[in-house]
């Protein structure tokens, strides 16, 4: 397969991929008894865009269910039909469908026939019970062409036969150009369109209503087209979407054409073969920000006096001189349908190596700094003052790129509503989701990673924490639930709350199933401490092991997956009123605020999430155990001694522990006193990683370049604690 | 080292795969020249500021900070005990890029880069050399010297180099 099919493939992925899940969206958010004609719109434009991708690269399995799917939701948006209850639930079982299609076709898992047969039927029969008598046409798969896997060699170059585009056929509405036609002028960059596809694409525009090709005979790159169509611009524009690329595409309105055009049916073979002869160079400098397709209202079509092809629904029209291969981004749309977003794609790739090079320019400014401190300020002023306004751009620099990674949360909470409808209506409970500060930003890799996570502990609230509606009336609470999602940042980190008012937690059933499973608890444990035995693994208290829930299998992968992300996990509930868990979490992965400290020659980062304070030990507060370790006694705790000179065989300068300094560490409850010689300082410092080149090192979690250029080693903090607790244990 | 008549064991050279190319970079340890594939070297540079690893052995002396990448540094003279192993403004070490890994080794030193003909190496015999026979090429000569190639990516992803995570790689 040529590298170029396959990136139209990735592109119909990826976008195809949002199409669902805007589609899930708005019909989550649709009013059954009043439905607002935009998402209806919307969700028929989904439909109809897949069905022309799905078409063009010969999924006809796709391209099949979404032609049943369009004309039900054509009719719909035309009010010819009522919206029912069952009918969203068809869509949102037929849009399940289509994910497993395009997953399948994408290589992982495939669709069910049988579901594939059953939706279909129960999309034709939505259609026909509601009485009309226009049935929608049998789909006819051959009819659209699926784009032969070419060479590579067939995009540009050598001349092939060329196919005659088969004759319109009577698939949707009749071609004719009735006084209300619109014309549009269509313009696009065609050098790179493989000919089949080109073929496809007038095919389509043709059966859409009169199609003239202007391109121009000495620039063959740039198509010019003029369709007169009955068909709305927001339509030309679908048809086009997956067969184009989006940025050079420009859609206007022409005047009215009075006259007859000819009609174009077949590829006009001059233009084609020319184009495909001689590929002229690309030059288009100038390219205009596309707007997303999800803004539809703002698409006024503008008037024919603007003769630059200028993209009508770009209100930004920045001139980026954009290479015009393929560049894919993690799209940065906003939730809310009717507010504009310009955006560019732009690999993953190209973003971690800007954040690497920008890294790397912070160490380098780092290091000048730490020069020029040594010189004198006065003879070298300017320099000093030159170095001053570096760190500053330095800082702005690194915010502005960190940034680019960050996207709002809502976009791991734009899946739940689902989740809550479908689970609730499994379990037979009524349960609203709402959720507050979606805008708040994290890091791109942390979303990927906190969905799963998330996902398992609203399950739980759905499933252990909201009582049945008879329950809860029971109890005077409203027979609906809540669960409420809350992100907000605090200080360095994100906070994200799964918040429920349902029965909160037994913590008499908590101990006892812990006791039965021999964990050491007591009586004495607070309410804290309880909460967090939920934790252990396969630990639950659950009477009926649900599908849902009930193994006992999720709650500590859950936290190991948190702390895997250098985050917290805290409960906290009160019985018979709900439960809060909120999940702490670094704003970033990649960045880590710590404490240098000295042991010996070396230096050492501890993450500054762990430490608690750090003191000078009185002389008379440090004691021996057994001759194995040495514990502290802080505010009337005992805490054991992580001596690091000894753990990583280092000469310590200092060799009492009271002349040196003690830094208290809490590592997910357990607490322990790291002996130093002295503090060096507090850094944002780069994660390296260590074992990209070499491998694991017990205790050392990273490496990072300090700022002359040298290396320091981060400290797993979790895994030293653990070690010296582990042995005090062990000696008790 | 004794060197023993080859003739009667008939063996075959000891190829690394499709050998990549025929320039080999010549490079000294203790009283031996050795040759690795020239592709497999990223760069040489000297040796300065280098952190110790806690709990390594003793032939791994620690990481450098390698424009940004964390690269560790193995001294092939502690590794095969070839004497003293001091380190002044002329101690060399070589940074490789086996696969995607970053590794770089301390070495006497490094003359050339030359070009031997594969079909001109001799097989290399028992003769209880430093470097275990199961890494090595195979033996060439240019003008008077016997140089030994060595299958170096083999080497560093041993066991015993303790390189890479002991999950019984």
């Amino acid at each position: 397969m040529s590298t170029d099919l396959e990136q139209f493939y990735e592109i119909f992925f990826e976008e195809a991929g949002e199409l669902l899940a805007e589609m899930e969206t708005r019909l989550l958010r649709l009013d059954i008894l009043s439905p607002d004609p935009e998402d209806l719109n919307a969700i028929f434009r989904v439909a109809h865009s897949i069905k022309g991708g799905a078409g063009t690269f010969g999924f006809t399995d796709m391209a099949g269910l979404t032609h049943v799917l369009e004309s039900l939701l054509d009719r719909l948006r035309r009010n010819e039909l009522e919206l029912r209850a069952e009918m969203v639930d068809a869509f949102l079982y037929a849009r399940d469908v289509l994910k497993h299609q395009l997953d399948g076709h994408k290589g992982n898992g495939s669709a069910d026939p049988a579901e594939v047969e059953a939706v279909n039927r129960k999309l034709k029969e939505l259609e026909m019970d509601t009485g009309s008598s226009h049935a929608a046409p049998e789909f006819l798969p051959e009819s659209m062409e699926p784009a032969p896997m070419a060479e590579s060699d067939s995009v540009l170059g050598a001349a092939m036969p060329i196919d005659v585009a088969e004759p319109p056929l009577a698939l949707d509405e009749p071609v004719s150009v009735p006084e209300n036609a619109v014309t549009y002028r269509i313009e696009f960059d065609c050098v790179n369109l493989a000919r089949p596809v080109m073929e496809k694409l007038l095919a389509d525009l043709s059966r859409q209503g009169q199609l003239k090709n202007l391109t121009k005979p000495g620039n063959e790159s740039v198509c010019i087209l003029q369709l007169s169509t009955q068909i709305s611009e927001e339509d030309v524009w679908e048809s086009l979407a997956f067969l184009v690329d989006p940025i050079s595409l420009s859609i206007e309105v022409a005047e009215k054409i009075a006259g007859d055009p000819p009609l174009i049916a077949v590829v006009p073979e001059p233009v084609i073969e020319r184009e495909l002869k001689h590929p002229p160079a690309i030059d288009q400098t100038v390219v205009t920000i596309k707007a997303q397709e999800e803004k539809e209202e703002t698409r006024t079509p503008v008037p024919s006096n603007s003769t630059s092809p200028v993209n009508s629904e770009a209100r930004l029209p920045a001139k980026a001189a954009v290479s015009t291969s393929q560049s894919k981004r993690s799209a940065d749309q906003s939730s809310s349908s009717n507010s504009e977003s310009s955006s560019i794609r732009v690999s993953v790739e190209k973003v971690d190596q800007m954040i690497n090079l920008v890294g790397e320019l912070v160490i380098t400014q780092a290091m000048l700094a730490q020069t020029a401190s040594q010189i004198d300020p006065v003879i070298f002023e300017k320099l000093l003052n030159g170095l001053n306004q570096l760190e500053r751009n330095t800082r702005d620099l690194q915010e502005a790129v960190m940034s680019i990674r960050m996207m709002p949360i809502s976009f791991v909470f734009s899946r739940f509503p689902r989740v809550v409808r479908d689970v609730a209506s499994r379990l037979g409970k009524q349960v609203d989701l709402k959720t507050v500060g979606e805008g708040t930003e994290l890091d791109k890799g942390l979303i990927e990673k906190i969905t799963d996570p998330l996902t398992h502990l609203i399950r739980n609230s759905l499933d252990h924490g909201i009582e049945t509606p008879e329950k809860r009336k029971e109890l005077g609470k409203p027979a609906r639930g809540t669960i409420t999602l809350r992100a907000s940042h605090q200080g360095g980190s994100i906070i994200i709350e799964v918040v429920d008012d349902g029965g909160g937690l037994n913590r008499e059933k908590i101990l006892a199933k812990a006791q039965s499973r021999g964990l050491p608890v007591n009586e004495n444990m607070t309410d804290q401490e309880v909460w967090m035995l939920i934790f252990e693994a396969g630990f639950s208290t659950a009477d009926v092991v649900t599908d849902v829930s009930g193994r006992g299998v999720g709650m500590d992968v859950v936290k190991r997956n948190i702390e895997g992300l250098g985050g917290r996990v805290e409960i906290d509930s009160v019985t018979g009123q709900g439960t809060r868990i909120s999940i702490r979490l670094p704003l970033t992965l990649a960045i880590l605020d710590g404490l240098s400290v000295a042991v010996g020659d070396q230096i050492f980062i501890i993450p500054l999430t762990y430490i608690t304070e750090s003191l000078k030990p009185v002389a008379g507060a440090i004691r021996t155990v057994r001759g194995q370790g040495r514990v502290v006694q802080v505010r009337g705790e005992y805490l054991p001694v992580i001596a690091l000179h000894e753990i990583f065989s280092l000469e310590p300068v200092v060799q009492d522990i009271h002349e040196g300094i003690l830094v208290i560490l809490d590592a997910e409850g357990s607490k322990a006193a790291m002996f130093v010689d002295t503090l060096v300082g507090q850094h944002q410092v780069v994660i390296k990683s260590l074992e990209s080149n070499y491998r694991r090192v017990a205790g050392v979690s990273g490496a990072t370049i300090m700022g002359d250029g040298s290396v320091a080693l981060i400290l797993d903090a979790v895994g030293l604690v653990n070690v010296t607790k582990q042995r005090m244990i062990n000696a008790a | 080292m004794l060197l023993t008549q080859t003739a009667a064991t008939g063996e075959s050279l000891n190829p690394v795969g499709n050998l990549a190319s025929s320039e080999f970079l010549i490079f000294r340890l203790g009283k031996e020249e050795y040759g690795i594939e020239i592709l497999k070297v990223q760069e040489i540079r000297g040796y300065d500021a280098i952190t110790r690893i806690a709990n390594a052995p003793e032939f791994i002396k620690g990481v450098i900070n390698l424009r940004g990448v964390i690269v560790p540094i193995v001294d092939m003279r502690i590794k095969f005990n070839l004497g003293e192993a001091f380190y002044d403004q002329f101690t060399v070490v070589i940074i490789l890029n086996l696969s995607g890994r970053v590794i770089g080794i301390v070495v006497d030193g490094v003359s050339d880069v030359i070009n031997l003909d594969i079909e001109h190496l001799r097989p290399a015999p028992e003769f209880g050399g430093v470097i275990d026979t199961e890494y090595i090429i195979g033996l060439g000569t240019m003008e008077e010297r016997m140089l030994i190639l060595v299958d170096i990516e083999k080497l560093m992803s041993t066991s015993e180099m303790g390189l890479l995570e002991q999950t019984g790689k």
